[in-house]
């Protein structure tokens, strides 16, 4: 094959994509525009930035320039066409929702959910009648059979919760596909560094942009983004993109802007009018955190495989759950669809059931005891004893939760030092 | 708006209006492998701004039937059906890079039928090297990157797209994803092959206007200054940002010029 043109790699496109320097001042740094709207030049320019017929900026509910530096990034680091930043994780599952469906639709989801999703599409969705069937994800079959006339999208995590199961993304596509339905996944696990979901079939995609793109644990977003690749019309199920709709002057949004339909209603609905909008200032905080992601994401892969192996051979452990271990079901998957790594957060059960576990948690000296994940800082929760407390064992068993199940989030600290302050852990959890 | 053309499917948007006898038409014509959508803003506009807008879908292109059509001319011939499909007497035209080239030939042809014409990204001739075409012929990936990379100004690969949130070379490829195969080669190869633009650039009698990137890859500025001397009276913008995409890369220079180009 000839040599063609490059594309610049990944991380020159973690560093500038999205922004030009800038032209009136000459930053270098992405500016923060902390402003709500933008001066129009005449009332002829304002009318054609409503109708859409210019680009660029009203309100900054709807866009921003500091924002729209993250969208773009984003999208070209996952290769999309586009993406909209969001208030937050849910917030973008959320924007993804409520522009392909209506009451009625369905969902056929992974059961291996982020509890906070698990909560929106089983409980709060349904509220307002879309209705979502739950299937365990390692066998593809079982979204296909959960499939109805109704189905308006398939959707799982690139690494589960809580056991890191890895979606079968070219199966599970394959089904959506054939059934003329997108497939959604959350990757805030992966990462585009990691992994690039649309590259095996997925259709849109969305990152708690909290965790490992921001790193810092300082800001709250999320970023949904569209591959483009999805084909509205022909599927014939989603009349929110491809009917004349009458919430925005009878724009048919595929007829209109092909590629962009999915965005272009998202951003101009779902932004307009439900506003889980993201502030220009935690954009900024977010850019920050994806310019070294490149450099993170390799250490923190590194550590995460030294404190597996550390506790794999300690005896106070009972089973960790880490796709890269030989006995994870998902190994082989892993080996293919996530080659530089499986990423740095992931559980393990501790003999000795919930106790066993607050001790552990709390003889922790480097470890943050806090709910999050994807920090530079590594952090540690023990759900039997806090987010999960009021469940019974029982309960907690067919949540996928053992009494001694221990989450850690692996940081950058040196990986000695972590490993050390585990060993004090286990310790304590032994007496 | 589906039309029928060759019996066969065609259509144009026409920004959600219906079609007005009482009011001036302009035809919008793509470029290789591209679409109607590729001229949104600036077909938007006029649509909202008293015309009547036919942005095309060429056979075999977004939402119109194939086969494709394997030359300029016969695409010439194929707007002048459509346009007589839609019952349009008259019409200006805005062409870019393939679509510039149809254009010229339709104003040559027709003289009265097309009032005045906008080239964008424009030369002649269209060449296209072999490299290019051969991985075009054998439907390889790396021809749709060599239309998505050179096919925008370089600065494009880092970004700063002008419409909030997109990204230019990943929509462009999303877009070239949809065409069936041989299209984008059938499309090179009629710009490669098009040997009519010193004839037909002689021969048009109506207000030519020519937009021109100097950042355009494809067809350098260089080169449509020089196929603009060749055209009696013709208006040059260069827009000094633009690569070859200028309608996504400075949509609201083009759509300045167009207003301009285009009033009274």
């Amino acid at each position: 094959m000839a040599a063609g043109p490059k594309y610049p790699g990944f991380d020159t496109l973690a560093l500038h994509a999205g922004q030009s320097p800038d032209a009136t001042n000459g930053a270098r740094a992405v500016p923060i525009y902390a402003t709500t709207s933008y001066v129009f030049r005449d009332s002829e320019h304002a009318a054609s930035l409503f109708n859409m017929e210019r680009a660029g900026h009203v309100y900054s509910r709807i866009s921003n320039p500091t924002v729209a530096v993250l969208e773009e990034r984003m999208a070209a680091l996952e290769g999309g066409v586009g993406a909209i930043a969001t208030a937050s994780g849910q917030a973008a599952l959320h924007l993804a929702v409520a522009t392909l469906m209506d009451a009625g639709s369905h969902i056929v989801a992974s059961n291996s959910l982020y509890g906070g999703s698990h909560n929106l599409l089983g409980y709060t969705l349904k509220r307002f009648g879309i209705d979502t069937t739950f299937v365990a994800p390692g066998t593809p079959e079982n979204f296909r059979k959960a499939i109805r006339p109704e189905t308006r999208l398939l959707f799982g995590e690139t690494l589960g919760n809580p056991g890191l199961e890895v979606l079968d993304f070219p199966a599970v596509a394959k089904v959506a596909h054939e059934a003329g339905l997108p497939l959604l996944v959350d990757a805030t696990f992966t990462t585009p560094y990691l992994m690039q979901p649309f590259a095996h079939g997925a259709d849109l995609l969305y990152h708690s942009a909290t965790k490992f793109l921001g790193g810092h644990g300082v800001a709250i977003g999320g970023v949904l983004v569209d591959s483009g690749r999805f084909d509205w019309e022909n599927s014939g199920k989603f009349p929110q993109l491809t009917a004349p709709y009458a919430g925005f002057h009878d724009m048919d949004f595929e007829e209109e802007s092909g590629t962009r339909a999915f965005l272009l209603r998202a951003r101009r609905e779902g932004l307009r009018d439900f506003g889980a909008c993201m502030a220009p200032m935690t954009a900024f905080h977010i850019l920050q955190g994806i310019e070294t992601l490149h450099l993170r994401m390799p250490r923190h892969v590194a550590s995460t495989r030294k404190i597996v192996n550390f506790l794999v051979s300690n005896s106070a452990v009972d089973k960790v759950l880490y796709p890269e271990l030989p006995e994870h079901p998902d190994h082989a998957l892993a080996k293919k669809l996530l080659p530089k790594g499986c990423g740095a957060v992931f559980s393990f059960d501790l003999r000795g059931g919930r106790e066993a576990g607050k001790r552990f948690i709390e003889s922790l000296r480097v470890f943050s005891h806090l709910a999050n994940v994807g920090d530079a800082k590594s952090l540690v929760i023990h759900p039997a004893s806090t987010t999960h407390y009021r469940m019974t064992d029982a309960d907690l068993t067919k949540a996928g939760i053992g009494p001694g199940t221990v989450r850690l989030s692996v940081g950058l600290e040196d990986a000695e030092d972590l490993i050390e302050d585990l060993a004090r852990g286990l310790r304590a959890a032994r007496k | 708006m589906n039309f029928t053309v060759d019996g066969r499917q065609a259509f144009a948007y026409t920004a959600a209006h219906a079609l007005d006898a009482a009011k001036p038409t302009v035809v919008f014509a793509h470029g290789a492998g591209l679409e109607h959508s590729w001229f949104g803003l600036q077909s938007r506009y006029f649509g909202y701004h008293g015309r009547n807008v036919l942005a095309l879908d060429f056979p075999a292109h977004g939402r119109s039937e194939g086969p494709p059509l394997g030359s300029v001319t016969e695409m010439a011939d194929w707007v002048l059906r459509l346009l007589d499909a839609a019952q349009v007497r008259k019409a200006s035209m805005v062409g870019h890079s393939l679509g510039s080239l149809v254009a010229l030939e339709c104003a040559a042809r027709h003289p009265e039928r097309i009032e005045k014409i906008a080239l964008l990204g424009t030369a002649y001739p269209m060449t296209v090297t072999a490299v290019f075409l051969n991985a075009a012929q054998e439907n390889r990936q790396d021809a749709y990157d060599m239309l998505n990379i050179w096919g925008h100004a370089q600065q494009v690969a880092l970004g700063g797209n002008p419409n909030p949130g997109m990204w230019m070379h990943g929509d462009t490829l999303a877009r070239l994803a949809r065409l069936a195969p041989g299209v984008l080669y059938n499309d090179l190869k009629a710009c490669h092959e098009y040997a009519g633009g010193e004839a037909a650039a002689a021969k048009v009698k109506c207000p030519v206007l020519f937009v021109l990137g100097r950042r355009d890859q494809m067809t350098p500025a260089k080169a449509g200054l020089a196929f603009a001397e060749t055209v009696a009276g013709a208006q040059v913008v260069q827009l000094a940002a633009s690569g070859h995409s200028l309608m996504a890369e400075s949509p609201d220079a083009v759509l300045d010029a167009l207003i301009d180009f285009l009033r009274g």
